[in-house]
């Protein structure tokens, strides 16, 4: 156990799987020479050469098709997008192409490909470098999505998503490269699809992924000093969504709140939620809550861009409304 | 403009000249029948898609390859798809006839039956045969070039010997995919072929009308790969010239470009009456028709007579029928079926 950085987690997971498999290489804008954007692929170019970390130009659908291409062809690419803004100019090649192949072709072909980079709101980044686009990715059958919370999760799904036959969308975040945390050595696989209690708790159910997942577990605390004992379930794996942790929180708090700084209209908070309130109607005290972003672009002013995201004190809102508190 | 269109330099009509042997190409009588086999396997099958479509049998969209039988005959007899790929567009049934794929599976999967080569899941647009390296039946337009491309690059990965054969038509040049692909495709020194068959209409347009350049043979000067403009009308010279854009492309790891300039006899897709276009240009190119000129050839090398010609159309009526044949008593698939293969 060390304790590393996110960037650095995924790194040690992309290294210790090039090292595993040479059928793995990386490929997108920066990633060798400059060391990534946000240095997620440092040292990687002098370790394995520009054969495996593939410097391209800034074609968005020309490398990410050429990364769909190569794993149907039997290769295992890690596409990284310098953001998932960008990934918009790339997007039907994953829609159409990365998530179908196998399906429409009668099972004949495998797509094993990780498209990864960060996603959502930084800081001051403006309109259109600061989407969180996962309700977009979540809508498609046929494409993984994983969203981790953590330098440890960050490796040991990375590693199982470059080991996976789907193809994988990994969200990772700007501002949480340089979050610390601690990190199993060497091998350290967490399989997709299981959602994690990060608080147990009896009072409310919180769930969320990747970056507010944070500012959730702060609320939880700041609840316990309420005499609040909220429970956290971090999804980690958006899809497929682990419905049966949810609900088996849902029906032992009977109370549930979603977080997810994506705009609310058709998000994976919004389908969660509708899926916890079919599915635990019975078991339910209170309407679920959901908290997202607001539903604007993102502006450029920073007491705006924070008022447009999740927040603790919105969590906490949402919490004691549904404890009709 | 509409008066000159019949007057494409691979329209002019001429004779088909000798049949060489150069860069390893195959000029034998044997392959000169395979050939012809080929071609006309894809017009009597295209022709039995017409006629079930009219029935009934087939839904959705179904684009003929009738007219252009020549590319896919002549380009993917010059690979070796033990070690080659081809990666199509939607207008896919010629290549798949052409890398060997068998009627009836073909037949069954445009009737939606488990059969099918994708078990009813693709449709017309959706052959795949991983075994023969036959990588679709892609839908969006231009979309499946990077897809070839990065094909391309695990063959350089893998330091193999084989080449892909990238398709397209001319209504796919002018995607940003195209672009993007040949740049990349140049700077890592690919093994990829880029085949622009042209023929003339991206669905309902003329080219001439929305391209800046009407010789497609320059597009990819300006990534540094040449490219040349093929008869595609002439199966003999497809299959002289991707056997030479192949065998360069294999020996010196680059990408090569070529524009195949063919006709597609029927409209865009089964629901298309082809209005944009006179039957004069129609006829004009039925003339040229590239069964017509390998029976010609042939005939005239003594090498197949017409007694031969109609054995050989029976033949493949009768393998027609038998697809279909095979397509009707084929099961539909199981309602269960609609679950499998979303992921591993």
């Amino acid at each position: 156990m060390s304790v590393i950085t996110f960037r650095e987690a995924l790194r040690a997971a992309i290294d210790e799987e090039m090292a595993r498999d040479d059928s793995v290489l990386i490929l997108g804008e920066e990633v060798g020479q400059y060391n990534g954007a946000y240095k997620v692929s440092q040292g990687l170019l002098e370790k394995y050469g520009p054969e495996r970390v593939i410097d391209t130009p800034i074609s968005e659908e020309g490398f990410t098709g050429i990364g769909v291409g190569a794993a149907m062809a039997g290769l295992r690419p890690i596409v990284e997008w310098m953001t998932l803004n960008f990934s918009l100019q790339a997007i039907d090649q994953v829609f159409s192409n990365a998530s179908k192949i196998r399906y429409m072709s009668g099972g004949q072909f495998s797509m094993p490909i990780v498209f990864r980079g960060p996603n959502g709101p930084a800081e001051y980044l403006g309109s259109q470098h600061s989407q969180a686009l996962q309700s977009i990715y979540a809508h498609v059958p046929g494409l993984k999505v994983v969203a981790p919370s953590n330098p440890a999760d960050a490796k040991g799904l990375l590693k199982a998503s470059i080991r996976d036959d789907n193809p994988v969308v990994f969200l990772e975040a700007e501002m949480m490269y340089s979050w610390k945390g601690e990190v199993p050595d060497g091998e350290h696989v967490i399989p997709l699809g299981a959602a994690d209690v990060k608080r147990p708790g009896a009072d409310v159910t919180l769930v969320g992924f990747s970056k507010p997942l944070r500012m959730v577990l702060e609320a939880a605390e700041l609840l316990a000093g309420q005499g609040i004992d909220a429970e956290v379930i971090d999804l980690r794996t958006i899809r497929p969504l682990d419905e049966a942790s949810i609900y088996a929180s849902v029906r032992k708090t009977n109370r549930c709140v979603i977080v997810d700084e994506a705009w609310p209209f058709a998000s994976v908070g919004s389908h969660v939620a509708w899926l916890v309130s079919k599915n635990c109607f019975d078991d339910l005290d209170a309407a679920v809550e959901l908290v997202s972003g607001e539903d604007v672009p993102m502006p450029y002013n920073h007491a705006l861009e924070i008022a447009a995201q999740p927040s603790v004190e919105k969590i906490v809102d949402a919490v004691k409304r549904v404890l009709y508190a | 403009m509409a008066g000159t269109k019949a007057a494409r330099p691979a329209a002019a009509a001429g004779s088909p000249g000798p049949v060489d042997g150069v860069d390893g190409v195959r000029s034998d009588a044997a392959f000169q029948i395979e050939l012809l086999r080929k071609m006309l396997l894809i017009r009597r099958f295209e022709e039995k898609a017409a006629q079930m479509y009219g029935l009934k049998k087939i839904g959705g969209f179904c684009h003929l390859y009738i007219g252009q039988e020549a590319v896919a005959v002549g380009a993917i007899s010059a690979l070796d798809l033990s070690r080659d790929y081809t990666v199509a567009a939607y207008r896919d049934h010629g290549y798949a006839l052409a890398c060997g794929m068998e009627p009836g599976p073909l037949m069954a999967e445009l009737f939606g039956k488990a059969t099918g080569v994708s078990k009813g899941k693709g449709g017309s647009m959706h052959f795949f045969d991983a075994g023969r390296h036959m990588f679709g039946g892609n839908g969006i337009v231009g979309a499946q070039i990077p897809v070839a491309t990065g094909v391309a690059l695990k063959i350089r990965y893998r330091k193999e010997k084989g080449v892909v054969l990238c398709w397209f038509g001319d209504g796919a040049i002018h995607q940003g995919s195209f672009h993007e692909s040949l740049n990349m495709a140049k700077i890592w020194n690919l093994p990829v072929i880029y085949i622009c068959e042209n023929n003339q209409y991206g669905m309902g347009t003329d080219f001439r009308r929305v391209s800046s350049v009407t010789d497609f043979a320059v597009m990819g000067s300006s990534y540094g790969i040449p490219g040349s403009q093929v008869n595609g009308m002439d199966v003999v010279e497809v299959h002289r010239e991707v056997s030479a854009a192949a065998k360069r492309a294999r020996e010196e790891s680059t990408p090569v470009f070529l524009e195949v300039l063919t006709y597609r006899y029927r409209g865009h897709s089964m629901s298309d009456p082809a209005k944009y276009r006179t039957p004069e240009e129609l006829e004009s190119y039925k003339k040229q028709d590239p069964i017509l000129i390998q029976r010609a050839r042939m005939s005239e090398a003594g090498i197949f007579s017409d007694a031969d010609f109609a054995e050989l159309d029976a033949e493949f009526k009768t393998l027609c029928d038998n697809a279909v044949a095979f397509a009707e008593e084929s099961p539909e698939p199981d309602p269960s079926a609609l679950y499998e293969d979303v992921y591993a």
